[in-house]
């Protein structure tokens, strides 16, 4: 399995703010294909505002420059919003189910791997285990490094979700530790 | 007021003021073609809907107005996707009304159906597929809104058939008129941020040879007056491309003409020796700047555009101001002044020495054919032009006689040249030639066109007969699709491929007469101005004058493909 890393600098984060109406994420996708641009993961959902959905782009800058990609999705009707959110600048989520093999001798093992991440168990069988982590894309990107080791039957990952990291209003206040 | 969907379709078009559609009715779209009877607006039937989409789009050109289309479902819209691409290609406002099949059968592969949104959403400015008739009124004022307003373009609204038919209980609805659009994504800067307008003001009052690169958003910024004001407050010559002609009259002495890849030794050479380009409504489009990398080395830019994502999409400007651009043109001039000009300008008449020994030196020239041989299409289109009211609104399609005609012709006015830029859409000329017609009734209107171009859209023929609007078309007929020939002459070694179309088969002449249209054939030099007198004459019906032209004329000047404007080939042979 080839697990490329999600968290090196080509990619950016597009936070894009959309009308929630039907096709808008064809016309946003659709975009991406014309312009010759690559996604390198997208999740999407409803916000707090039943008219709005938020659909969150990693982009690989490689691709294309990044400006020309924001401005080709701001002439779409439906795009309400987008915000670019460099790496550093944004707080960043993402989910992951594996089931990896893990016979009686193992599971052990790859439970207590679980617990290091604080991951969850979700599914035990006679030699696979299902487990789930959230976490930010590095966390996941090294749960999966290590995963490896046991065989992973299957893996699937949300696309992180991102929004931008609150300013502070002190520099005391920006010295505490930030829970990403 | 309870109406149905339908109704309040034709009711919202004429609130828009629309005053024709056209289009070709079909079973999707049937019950909006009943209140049609009804309507005041004129509907132009159409032999076949790519030509009610190419009309529409020449109605738009001439009159600035959107020009609206409205087929059926399926068929009838896959043949209206080409005028959808070339509209959004060259930025025409355009609202074209597809019918669908009724919403509970969308998506079941029902007969007539195709996903028309989904098929023109990368060629479209906005589309949607309306799903409740109570939408129709608002969705339609949206459409119109968003064709017409920052950089226009095409918009389709697709619209199933069970929200149309009064017979059906899902038609019904109340009527309304929004007084005002709410779309929350759009917001169109046409005014230009003040300290860049300064910037670029600078820059000009510093440049040495300076010139303007006029585009197609002079013309869809109705900026023709602005433009011609800008140039000759600075005394800076002017480039229009293919997109612009008639943007500021041919004939003005700061006019350089066309540049790019047929255009003018003059016109190519100033953009390649300039220190400044003041790019305007225009996109550094790979057909003007032949190989990117040797464009215009030593020029700084200035680049205007309604449309954010231009600046920087090709080349990066020194100054890129996003608004419409009569407003920010108006604006420069207001800095331009407060900044010293005219006087604050470098002294630049050694410049003005070079662009003018250009112009002596390498004028557009060919050689008059001798007794005996085939037409010059030089030469037909020097006499149309010479014997035609100056105002004449030519529309042509696309290939060798589109250069010609770009070349040869003195546009006077703006609008008055109507192409296929973008998208280069063979038969483009005879149904946007109608269409200019129709929006335009006091300009006489000749469609220059190609025999291969004519052979793909000439029963428009037969509308423009039976609608009785009296548009004159000159084919070029050289037998051959002569762009195409020319690059196998010249770059294929003269391997002739797939080209040859026969001068006779069709017989034209009586094809336009089987069309209800007045059929002539020329073939030698003293024929032309009678044929083209005879042809002004008629004003009762369409008129077709098959011209027999030498296939071997080729369009130069010209850059080869992928390479630098400097390699710049003014004739066969020479460089």
């Amino acid at each position: 399995m080839n697990l490329t890393p999600s968290t090196t600098k080509r990619h950016h984060i597009l936070s894009v703010l959309v009308e929630n109406k039907p096709g808008v994420l064809a016309r946003v996708s659709g975009l991406f294909a014309r312009r010759g641009y690559n996604i390198f993961s997208l999740a999407v959902a409803p916000t707090d505002d039943d008219r709005l959905s938020r659909i969150t782009v990693v982009v690989d800058v490689e691709s294309a420059p990044l400006e020309q990609i924001v401005k080709q999705l701001d002439k779409l009707i439906n795009v309400v919003r987008i915000d670019e959110l460099a790496p550093g600048d944004a707080v960043e989520r993402e989910l992951l189910l594996a089931t990896v093999s893990a016979p009686a001798d193992a599971r052990g093992q790859v439970i207590e791997l679980v617990g290091v991440f604080e991951g969850r168990v979700l599914s035990v069988g006679y030699d696979e285990i299902t487990v789930s982590l959230e976490g930010s894309p590095r966390k996941l990107d090294d749960f999966t490094e290590l995963l490896g080791n046991y065989g992973v039957v299957a893996l699937q990952r949300t696309g992180r979700v991102a929004l931008p990291r609150i300013r502070r209003r002190s520099a005391e206040l920006s010295a505490l530790p930030d829970a990403s | 007021m309870t109406t149905n969907g339908g109704a309040a379709l034709i009711k919202a078009l004429e609130l828009e003021g629309v005053d024709t559609i056209f289009g070709l009715p079909g079973g999707a779209i049937l019950p909006v073609y009943d209140p049609i009877i009804d309507s005041p607006i004129r509907h132009i039937l159409v032999r076949h809907e790519q030509g009610a989409g190419h009309m529409a789009e020449g109605y738009a050109q001439a009159t600035g107005r959107p020009g609206v289309a409205m087929v059926t479902s399926g068929p009838g819209a896959t043949n209206i996707v080409t005028p959808i691409a070339d509209a959004f290609m060259d930025s025409i406002p355009l609202v074209v009304i597809t019918g669908q099949v009724a919403t509970a059968a969308i998506g079941t592969d029902a007969f007539q159906e195709v996903d028309i949104v989904g098929i023109t959403r990368g060629i479209t400015k906005h589309n949607e597929l309306v799903t409740e008739a109570a939408d129709i009124p608002r969705v339609i004022r949206e459409a119109f809104h968003i064709a017409t307003t920052g950089r226009p373009g095409p918009v389709l609204v697709d619209i199933p058939k069970d929200i149309v038919d009064p017979t059906n209980p899902r038609s019904a609805m109340e009527w309304y008129w929004p007084e005002t659009v709410d779309l929350p994504g759009y917001h169109p800067r046409v005014e230009g941020d003040p300290a860049l307008i300064e910037a670029a003001a600078r820059l000009i009052l510093a440049s040495e040879r300076p010139v303007v690169y006029a585009g197609g958003g002079i013309l869809k910024a109705r900026a023709a007056e602005a433009l011609r004001e800008l140039a000759e407050l600075l005394d800076i010559p002017v480039v229009t491309t293919l997109m612009a002609r008639g943007a500021i009259p041919d004939d003005h002495p700061l006019c350089l003409g066309m540049p790019g890849m047929h255009g003018n030794y003059t016109a190519v050479t100033a953009m390649q020796e300039s220190d400044l380009l003041i790019a305007l409504g225009s996109r550094f489009d790979d057909r003007v700047t032949g190989k990117l990398a040797g464009f215009a080395p030593d020029a700084k830019i200035v680049h205007v555009d309604i449309d954010p994502a231009e600046l920087g999409k090709v080349r990066r400007p020194d100054v890129g101001i996003t608004g419409d651009a009569r407003l920010v043109i108006e604006e420069l001039i207001v800095a331009l002044k407060a900044l010293g000009a005219p006087d604050a300008q470098p002294d630049r008449s050694a410049w003005k020495q070079t662009i003018s020994g250009w112009q002596e030196k390498y004028p557009l020239t060919y050689e008059q054919s001798e007794p005996g041989e085939l037409l010059k299409p030089q030469f037909v289109l020097e006499t149309l032009r010479d014997n035609t009211p100056e105002d004449t609104i030519v529309a042509s399609g696309v290939g060798q006689h589109q250069m010609f005609a770009s070349q040869y012709w003195t546009f006077r006015h703006p609008y008055t040249w109507i192409n296929s830029g973008g998208a280069g859409t063979m038969g483009f000329s005879v149904p946007a030639a109608i269409g200019a017609k129709v929006g335009r009734p006091d300009r006489m209107v000749w469609a220059v066109d190609g025999d291969g171009c004519f052979q793909m859209t000439a029963q428009e023929l037969v509308t423009a007969a039976a609608e009785r609007i009296p548009v004159k078309v000159a084919i070029l007929n050289n037998a051959y699709l002569g762009m195409v020939r020319q690059w196998q002459e010249m770059f294929y070694e003269e391997r002739y491929s797939e080209v040859y179309l026969s001068p006779d088969l069709p017989d034209y002449k009586m094809w336009a007469e089987a069309m209800g249209c007045v059929g002539m054939r020329v073939e030698s030099p003293e024929e032309v101005l009678p044929a083209i007198e005879k042809a002004n004459s008629i004003d009762d019906r369409p008129v077709v004058i098959d011209f027999r032209t030498d296939s071997r004329e080729k369009v130069f000047p010209m850059v080869p493909a992928g390479r630098s404007n400097s390699e710049i080939q003014i004739g066969p042979g020479e460089s």
